[in-house]
């Protein structure tokens, strides 16, 4: 049975404790509505760009001469996995289920006599990881996008992804990254991003329409529209995370203060339970006390 | 005209405009082009420069882009700009501090591709000049 003095010190910190997760939730909820906007504006240009992007490669297809990049080199050896998570932990299982969708995926790959090569964006998935996959861990990211992503910190990964390509370090890249549904709801999402995976339903919609004209032509086209694309997935691939980051933080703080209230609750009627039970206890012995002389 | 094409202004931040529209006059890498409704597909590049917006027989909006990608289709005109400022919110100020940024840049460029970011970024400085007059 703790002493009356335990339970107010208990009482105290608890309730510290749900002012700072009340703090962080109201800084989350504000965070959350700016990353939100950023997200859902960037939706537009990334969907026209994959939407441009299918019809070129529509077009390309089974023409050789086709950008690397786009087409991919014809291996599937070496793995990238481009593994999006945030630098700081309390956000739920924010971080946890994209480390456990990279490390199911690394495992399964591996198991098909696969290199796997894991290039981690965020500091807590470089550290959940590094356990079990250290050896496949390369040089990541940190600290990205402190006062939200821009496009140049994005532009920044996307370089190093197209320079290890082009140093035949890698065969195929896909990025895992929490796509934001809501602020209770994170879908982990993996996408390829070289070779360019066309969906399967616009490639048939591809073939329908009248092949186009390309000004100055196809290869120049390409050679800028690819490595943008690149830039641009990357650029939404973060900035959705970093959306999702802040919806999944409210959440865990939300649940985290209700949690601390219901524990507040339960200990102070302890307190006044033990309390009264002294006081009770108290009177007893002052009465016998009297009763004896 | 009865008939009209759809125009898409997007950049990385955002849907800029999405409306339907009589002709779009972009800046095309090789000339300027008009795209009407019923337009033969294409895809370009876009250069720095003002894009036009024709509606109800006169030009309806000005568009400055910092060069990007356009996708022509017969109902779609789709421009995926890296920078879009409308021309009416170009100020002297900004004109004046994108050059000399660009001019800076330009001066302190050492490596080959540090040079051609450099440049790039003159030229739209130029282009966004051009289009304030």
């Amino acid at each position: 049975m703790p002493s009356l003095k335990d339970l107010r010190l208990r009482i105290v910190s608890v309730k510290s404790t749900r002012k700072i997760t009340s703090a962080m939730k109201m800084v989350a909820a504000s965070k959350l509505r700016r990353a939100q906007t950023a997200a859902e504006a960037a939706r537009p240009f990334a969907e026209r760009m994959e939407r441009m992007l299918g019809t070129l490669a529509g077009s390309l297809a089974g023409q050789a001469g086709a950008p690397a990049m786009l087409a991919g080199n014809g291996k599937s050896d070496v793995h990238l996995i481009v593994m999006v998570t945030a630098d700081r932990g309390l956000c739920g299982g924010f971080n946890s289920s994209i480390v456990r969708d990279v490390r199911r995926m690394t495992a399964e790959l591996i198991g098909q006599g696969k290199t796997v090569k894991i290039l981690p964006v965020g500091r807590k998935g470089r550290e959940q990881i590094k356990r079990d996959f250290g050896s496949n861990l390369i040089e990541g990211f940190e600290g990205l996008g402190r006062k939200g992503i821009t496009f140049p910190e994005a532009d920044m990964v996307a370089a190093k992804v197209a320079s290890m390509f082009e140093a035949g370090e890698f065969d195929v890249c896909t990025v895992v990254y929490n796509r934001f549904q809501s602020a209770i709801s994170q879908i982990v999402t993996r996408q390829q991003l070289i070779p360019f995976a066309v969906a399967a339903g616009e490639e048939k919609s591809g073939e329908l329409k009248a092949t186009y004209e390309f000004e100055p032509n196809e290869e120049e086209i390409l050679a800028t529209l690819v490595p943008r694309n690149l830039a641009i997935q990357v650029f939404r691939a973060t900035l959705e995370s970093q959306a999702s980051e802040q919806g999944a933080r409210m959440t865990a703080m939300d649940n985290a203060t209700r949690n601390a209230g219901d524990m507040i609750n339960g200990l102070t009627i302890k307190y006044n339970r033990s309390r009264q039970a002294q006081i009770t206890k108290e009177l007893i012995e002052i009465i016998s006390g009297a009763e004896a002389l | 005209m009865a008939e009209k094409i759809q125009f898409e202004l997007v950049s990385p931040a955002k849907l800029l405009v999405s409306e339907a529209v009589d002709m779009v006059v972009v800046p095309g890498s090789e000339g300027d082009f008009g795209a009407l409704a019923m337009h033969a597909p294409m895809i370009t590049t876009v250069r720095p420069g003002v894009i036009d917006v024709h509606d109800g027989g006169k030009v309806g909006k000005r568009i400055f882009v910092a060069g990007g990608f356009a996708e022509v289709n017969e109902e779609r005109v789709t421009v995926l700009a890296e920078e879009a400022i409308p021309v009416t919110e170009i100020t002297a100020d900004l004109v004046s501090s994108r050059l000399q940024e660009a001019r800076e840049a330009v001066a302190d460029a050492k490596s080959d591709a540090e040079k051609a970011v450099a440049a790039q970024r003159l030229l739209v400085a130029t282009a966004l000049e051009a289009a304030a007059r």
